[in-house]
């Protein structure tokens, strides 16, 4: 069938910030729909909040709006731009969401709108629980026993006939939001109500658990014309249980014959017809390992991380794809991008293995709850395509970045045999490594199956690698024995490991031996067609595919699996990297791990290599495309932190030095430099043992900041005000010694500043300078930035520049670089020098229009700023107020602390952007999800040291009309200033405290500054975990409830009596 | 201990790898297939008789051998190559290993090999001649590259996979008679499925013979190699189409459209596997089917035969299906009793069993 040619304006929406569960691969689908929609001709609006992201690039649709994703801004769009249709099904739960709410609303009957791609009765008929139990019913396909229910009297009613244990699955979140498994009623009363709250409709599935069975899904498509396919099958390691998000999974399926991958298939094909699928949908079934008996978990109809990861598993483009069936195209009449010579109504044939490993941000958030359930945590993942399962799965672990290399866990030696079991009986991040460990130990196969319930497919395979181990140590150097490790993916720091000798030898050894890997290419069709496709991966086999093209050649570095930390900008600047180095007429060479992302999409550069981001894997590419050098500063820290050994192996670094990274990111290098600059930063010494730390402490004067010396994203970082808080820290947090340093630093209180510049070696251009609402010691990406600045005077901004571009130059920076100053008592002092890629790159890009990845790459290929046109110094300041707002996960992550510090939390950003700095605020707290209620009670309970200022606040609270309840303290600081207020009582104190206060809704706002301590049984920590919870929201910010306040305050009017002056 | 087994190709092209299965030498037609499971089915299917079987899938034998899966209960086929053989399946119904099928019935397997290498070397010469056989010092692989290079592909395929002797498979519906040019037991559990009396008849069956048994329909099966070489073949159904209602698979389609005029030619790149789309031109729908053929009807004779295309392949464009303007006779060149591979067309068992019923008699139903 031929497109539409009664629509022209078609609307897409985007998925908004990164959170647990809705991450990077949607930027991915929704730059792929977009550039498709356009291909065919049409006119492609689009909307997304989230400024980090490759599809709110201006190239990428016809106009793009940074506006919140709500019915009040979507809406206004859709007035504004009259599309004729809707594509709701790219972007996420969140997409979806909208489209319901557009609908329910009647703007899109009103202004007829159409809804592309699936029906919005298709899309209720796959999500709502009752619903798709009935079409389940109707088509006679099993699904567990179940019930909806919609409150926790129900849910008791529902175990009596069941029994133990059971699954809670709220409806309609993402990630499954709330949901988890109950083994006893104290489990059923806490998840049922958290789940009832955390769906919009009150609505919580119970379904009799199915644990143990293997978990299979389906990635299928379908057209109007009712052409259908099954894109990719996978099966997951872990058996049903653990949420497919946090499992890990391997393409195409591995242990089931042809007639059960038939049966399911035939089953996942009649469920898309039956619910009239037009574009990509998601089949979770779970399979029986002792028959053909199955069930169907669920139905995702729309796009989703399942299907970036079986695109990219495949090479098959299916949100492209999706895009187009949505306007009308049919598979059959669609070619298969890969090949170019075949269809796309085709099944593709794979001839290796995909394993897909999640990240977990538990490196970050040591106290979070690591057990795996039905609830999603997992930031991110990694991919690794093999020829063996082994090779496979030894590639995503290394791809892991968690400094494992092999099947092993830090200090595994150490530890009980009972807590390798309870470790493996409960899923958890860590399970494979103690599964390998158990192995190690001599534990069965059988018995491992038994406590784990992953298939013994698996466990062979795992065994196999650790059984290897034992060959490899008593064989060191012997050719076979190592070709063969190598056809295992075992890594040349695990061989050296084995072999007691260093990396670097193993490497030089096997190289001389001739034992390297050949480049296969992922083409769809196991071999069977030509392709054209530039996407491969390597393997130690005999043929190779991947030929170096006479042209010169740069790599580029990607940034790995999104974490805490490190997210889709730099993928985002990885992206722009590539299109600079080919505009500038290079061939770019990209590596990349991470299945989500745009820049592992095999159209966006001239060759994407899909490996583990480590010296040997970076090393075997460069052997072979023997680059002009590599980049590595749009990668994050990943990146940068191969530099060195990239280096030292005699591979050029492109851009600023080696060198001076390291006298950007050294603590010492880095005063020297400062001090030779002359630019201030704040009082600071470093610590080998706690005496010294505390006789510092005393030197310089509390507040301090401590961190070990080296660190990644804040990580282990402590403001302390006192000695016993200080001592605390060096016993619990860091052990210090000669070899590990503690940096204590003179914590100013002041107004944070962020810059980014870029260098050429010559000139600095700064695009723009960033204010922060946090004052200095909350971690720069959990801050609201806002540009331009709106408080600092013109000789602040003098000083900023000034001392931008001479740290720049003073540094060499030859690219980009970021910084953060702090303004204290009238003084610039820089705190921290970042000498790449930053995550404030797209969002001061998308403001000032001034590509800087793009201008800082070629910049690094030896083009300066001037010669690009853009003049040195400052860039003329935009009009208007744009903010940046990060967004947090805390609801998927228990027992994790909320409050914001110098260890960073957020999972994403949104924009906002307007006239006003209190307006562009509105947006931006909107667009990350926070309810602003012109009136309603805040819940007030903050320390000693923020009562004076909170008393302000509670003041302007009180006169817009909001009532104010607080804790004892507080209330009695607000009473003495003559301000209303109501006391509630402390935890534990007698009658209702303020938790019953938050559990009732009681409280629209919460504001909490108790943070001393880490201990989760704190009071702090309760009232902030209830606030999640219950889903109020809790700032633990001064500088944030005042931003709040403005916006509020602005959008709301005074009441005050006659005769008193405003 | 694990023994080097080679694969030597008539282009001079070898591989070392190691061995499995039966020890015997076999030389045969070294053939690829794609599909990712499904390996008990294709190796027994008749079909790969003469072939040297190369896996694309990298694991093969991860579910094991079960005693349900089978499409014949001999192996016909003279080789299988894999990347990595599984020594221990997972699976509920495993009854033993791929491994110890192969020794059980004869047929020599080589694992570890570059099996992408060997697959896109296919793919650009067409199928191989080739040897599986011992690796030592005492090879002289010059003299065995010669001896496949001048090895000429068995032309008596179908005599040695067809049935000697006819035997039913009863039901209560319809009388269909299945010939048996190397029949796939799929083809067999369809029509049951649908309750025909089925009786399977020799190849080499006469037409007066096969209608002595009054049937109801007639099945031509799915069979190895070229259909030229099926001597006799294209006479039989000369005189059986118009006397009851046909139903051609592979092979058989092939020698249906022969025997209505048409000429067939051979594929430079044959259809092994299970995701090859066929757009059905009588429904407009594309299905997914299953096929393993080296041969195809040549489009340009179709024109006269009183033969209409009634599915093409989407890729390549080649003739999948037709039927007759005349008779109650139709013919695929894909398999829609799938086993493996996906079961899209399986419905055309439901078109064959309605145009029984529906039939006025002999078959001549246009007339």
């Amino acid at each position: 069938m031929p497109k539409r040619q009664d629509i022209e304006t078609i609307l897409v929406i985007g998925s908004g910030p990164i959170v647990i569960g809705q991450a990077a691969e949607f930027d991915y689908a929704g730059t792929q729909a977009c550039l498709s929609l356009k291909e065919e001709g049409y006119r492609v609006i689009l909307i997304n909040s989230n400024p980090a992201t490759i599809m709110t690039d201006t190239e990428i649709a016809d106009k793009v709006y940074i506006e919140p994703i709500t019915l009040d801004f979507v809406s206004r769009i859709i007035r504004k731009e009259r599309p004729d249709a809707l594509l709701a099904t790219l972007g996420g739960q969140t997409g979806l969401n909208m489209a319901i709410e557009l609908h329910e609303s009647g703007i899109l009957d009103e202004l007829g709108v159409e809804i592309l791609g699936t029906k919005l009765d298709a899309i209720h008929q796959a999500e709502d629980r009752d619903l798709f139990r009935t079409l389940m019913n109707e088509l006679g396909e099993p699904v567990p026993e179940s019930d909806i229910i919609h409150n926790l009297e129900e849910a008791h009613a529902f175990v009596e006939k069941i029994g133990y244990p059971v699954i809670v699955r709220p409806a309609f979140t993402l990630g499954g939001t709330g949901g988890g498994i109950c083994y006893n009623n104290e489990d059923l009363v806490e998840i049922v109500t958290s789940g009832l709250k955390y769906s919009p409709v009150t609505q919580c599935l119970l379904e009799k658990s199915i644990a143990g069975y293997k978990e299979i899904e389906y990635e299928v498509m379908r057209d109007a014309a009712d052409n259908a396919i099954v894109v990719c099958n996978m099966e997951n390691v872990d058996a049903v249980g653990v949420h497919t998000g946090d499992s890990i999974v391997a393409a195409p399926s591995q242990t089931m014959t042809d007639r059960e991958y038939q049966m399911l298939r035939n089953v996942s094909l009649k469920i898309i017809r039956a619910l009239g699928i037009e574009g990509g949908c998601n089949v979770q079934l779970a399979l029986d390992p002792q028959s053909f008996n199955y069930y169907i978990i669920e139905v995702n109809p729309r796009v989703s991380r399942s299907s970036a990861l079986a695109s990219k598993a495949t090479g098959y483009p299916i949100a492209k794809l999706a895009a187009k069936i949505a306007v009308g195209l049919t598979l059959d009449e669609m070619m298969n991008p890969v090949t170019g010579t075949t269809y796309a109504c085709f099944e593709p044939a794979l001839d290796y293995i995909v394993t897909k490993i999640p990240r977990w941000p538990f490196d970050k958030f040591e106290s979070a709850d690591r057990n795996l359930g039905t609830q999603m945590k997992a930031t991110g993942e990694v991919m690794a395509i093999g020829r063996s399962f082994e090779e496979s799965i030894l590639k995503a672990v290394r791809s892991l970045e968690t400094g494992q290399f092999g099947l092993s866990l830090k200090n595994g030696e150490g530890m009980t045999d009972e807590w390798i079991e309870k470790r493996i009986r409960r899923a958890g991040d860590e399970r494979l490594f103690f599964i390998g460990e158990a192995f190690r130990r001599g534990k069965t196969v059988e018995t491992i199956h038994e406590w784990s319930m992953i298939d013994v497919f698996f466990l062979r395979k795992l065994e196999k690698i650790v059984q290897y181990e034992t060959v490899l140590r008593a064989n060191p150097f012997e050719y076979t024995t190592l070709r063969t490790a190598k056809r295992m993916g075992f890594s040349d720091v695990t061989v050296a490991a084995l072999w007691n000798t260093d990396e670097r030898t193993v490497y030089e050894w096997r190289k001389e031996q001739g034992i390297v890997p050949v480049y296969k290419k992922v083409d769809t069709c196991a071999g069977e067609f030509e392709s054209e496709t530039p996407y491969f991966y390597g393997t130690y086999e005999e043929e190779n595919e991947s030929i170096k093209s006479d042209k010169k050649s740069v790599i580029v570095l990607g940034s790995g699996p999104i974490r805490i930390g490190q997210g889709v900008e730099f993928d985002y600047a990885t992206v722009h990297s590539v299109w600079a180095i080919q505009e500038a007429g290079y061939e770019a060479i990209i590596v990349n791990n991470n299945p989500e992302t745009v820049s592992t999409d095999f159209s966006i550069s001239d060759k994407l290599y899909f490996e583990p981001l480590t010296i040997e894997d970076v090393m075997h590419i460069i052997d072979l495309e023997q680059p002009e050098g590599v980049i590595v500063q749009f990668g994050g820290q990943t990146a940068i932190n191969l530099a060195e050994g990239l280096e030292a192996r005699g591979v050029k670094i492109l851009g600023t030095t080696l060198e001076d990274l390291d006298r950007a990111e050294n603590r010492d290098k880095f005063e020297r430099a400062l001090r030779e600059i002359g630019i201030p930063q704040p009082l600071g010494k470093t610590a080998v043992s706690v005496p010294e730390a505390v006789a510092i402490a005393n030197e310089i004067g509390y507040p301090v900041l401590v961190r070990p010396s080296y660190v990644l994203g804040g990580r282990a970082m402590e403001i302390v005000y006192r000695e016993e808080e200080l001592l605390h820290y060096m016993e619990h947090a860091v052990e210090a010694s000669p070899d590990h340093p503690v940096l204590i630093d003179r914590y100013l209180t002041g107004i944070e500043i962020e810059v980014d510049g870029i260098c050429d070696g010559e000139n600095v251009l700064i695009p723009g300078i960033m204010e922060h609402i946090e004052r200095a010691g909350v971690h720069s990406g959990d801050s609201i930035a806002v540009y331009p600045p709106q408080s600092l005077s013109k000789s602040m901004l003098a000083t900023i520049v000034d001392y931008t571009a001479r740290l720049a130059k003073g540094l060499n920076i030859v690219g980009l670089l970021n910084i953060q100053f702090v303004i204290s008592e009238g003084q610039v002092y820089v705190i921290e020098v970042n000498p790449r890629s930053s995550r404030t790159v797209p969002f001061l890009s998308k403001i000032t229009d001034i590509p800087m990845a793009n201008i800082a790459t070629k910049a690094i290929l030896g083009q300066s700023i001037l010669a690009q046109g853009y003049p040195a110094g400052l860039a003329p300041v935009q009009d208007g107020v744009f903010v940046k707002v990060p967004v947090f996960s805390f609801a998927k992550l228990r027992r994790v602390d909320t409050t914001l510090g110098p260890e960073m939390k957020s999972t994403g950003e949104v924009m906002g952007k307007d006239t006003t700095i209190e307006k562009a605020l509105y947006k931006g707290l909107v667009a990350a999800g926070m309810e602003i209620k012109e009136y309603g009670t805040v819940l007030v309970t903050v320390s000693n040291k923020d009562k004076e200022e909170m008393v302000g606040i509670a003041k302007r609270f009180t006169d817009i009309g909001y009532r104010l309840l607080a804790t004892e303290g507080t209330a009695k600081a607000f009473q003495e200033a003559g301000i209303e207020v109501e006391t509630v009582g402390k935890i534990g104190s007698a009658g209702p405290t303020l938790i019953d206060v938050i559990q009732k809704g009681g409280a629209q706002l919460v504001i909490n500054t108790l943070t001393k301590g880490k201990q989760p049984e704190r009071d702090g920590f309760r009232i902030r975990r209830e606030s999640v919870e219950n889903g109020v929201p809790c700032l633990t910010s001064i500088d944030t409830a005042d931003a709040l306040l403005r916006v509020i305050e602005s959008i709301t009017f005074q009441t005050e009596e006659m005769g008193k002056q405003l | 201990m694990t023994k080097k087994r080679l694969l030597i190709l008539e282009d001079g092209t070898i591989f070392e790898g190691i061995a499995f299965g039966s020890d015997e030498a076999s030389m045969g037609e070294t053939v690829f297939t794609t599909g990712m499971t499904g390996y008990q089915e294709t190796i027994s299917n008749p079909s790969a008789c003469g072939q040297i079987m190369a896996m694309t899938y990298p694991l093969v034998g991860n579910y094991g051998i079960n005693r349900d899966d089978y499409e014949a209960i001999e192996l016909a086929i003279h080789g299988i190559v894999v990347r990595e053989l599984a020594d221990e399946p997972s699976n509920f119904r495993s009854g033993m290993t791929l491994s110890e099928l192969l020794t059980l019935k004869g047929v020599p397997g080589i694992e570890g090999i570059d099996t992408r290498k060997l697959t896109r070397l296919i793919r650009e010469k067409g199928p191989l001649k080739g040897i599986l056989t011992a690796a030592g010092e005492e090879v002289n692989v010059i003299e065995l590259v010669e001896q496949v290079a001048s090895y000429s592909l068995p032309t008596d395929l179908v005599a040695r996979v067809s049935t000697k002797k006819p035997y039913p498979s009863p039901g209560r519906g319809k009388r269909v008679v299945l010939i048996d040019y190397g029949m796939k037991h799929g083809i067999l559990r369809e029509l049951n499925k649908r309750d025909c009396d089925v009786i399977v008849v020799p190849y080499d069956t006469s037409a007066q013979e096969i209608l002595a048994l009054f049937p109801d329909g007639i099945v031509l099966s799915n069979g190895p190699g070229n259909p030229e070489n099926v001597e006799g073949a294209v006479e039989t159904i000369k005189e059986l189409v118009g006397k009851a209602p046909i139903f051609g698979i592979g092979l058989g389609h092939q020698l249906f459209a022969l025997a209505s005029g048409a000429r067939t030619m051979k594929l430079k790149n044959g259809h092994i596997g299970g995701n090859h789309p066929v757009k059905d031109l009588l429904s407009g729908r594309t299905e997914l089917t299953v096929q393993s053929h080296g041969y195809a009807i040549d489009a340009s004779s179709i024109e006269g035969t009183g033969l209409e295309v009634t599915h093409l392949a989407l890729n390549d464009k080649s003739i999948e299906g037709v039927k007759s303007t005349v008779y109650d006779a139709f013919s695929v060149q894909f398999h829609p009793e799938a086993s493996p591979g996906p079961e899209d067309s399986n419905h055309l068992f439901d078109r064959f069993t309605k145009l029984m019923q529906t039939s006025s008699g002999k078959g001549n139903f246009n007339a």
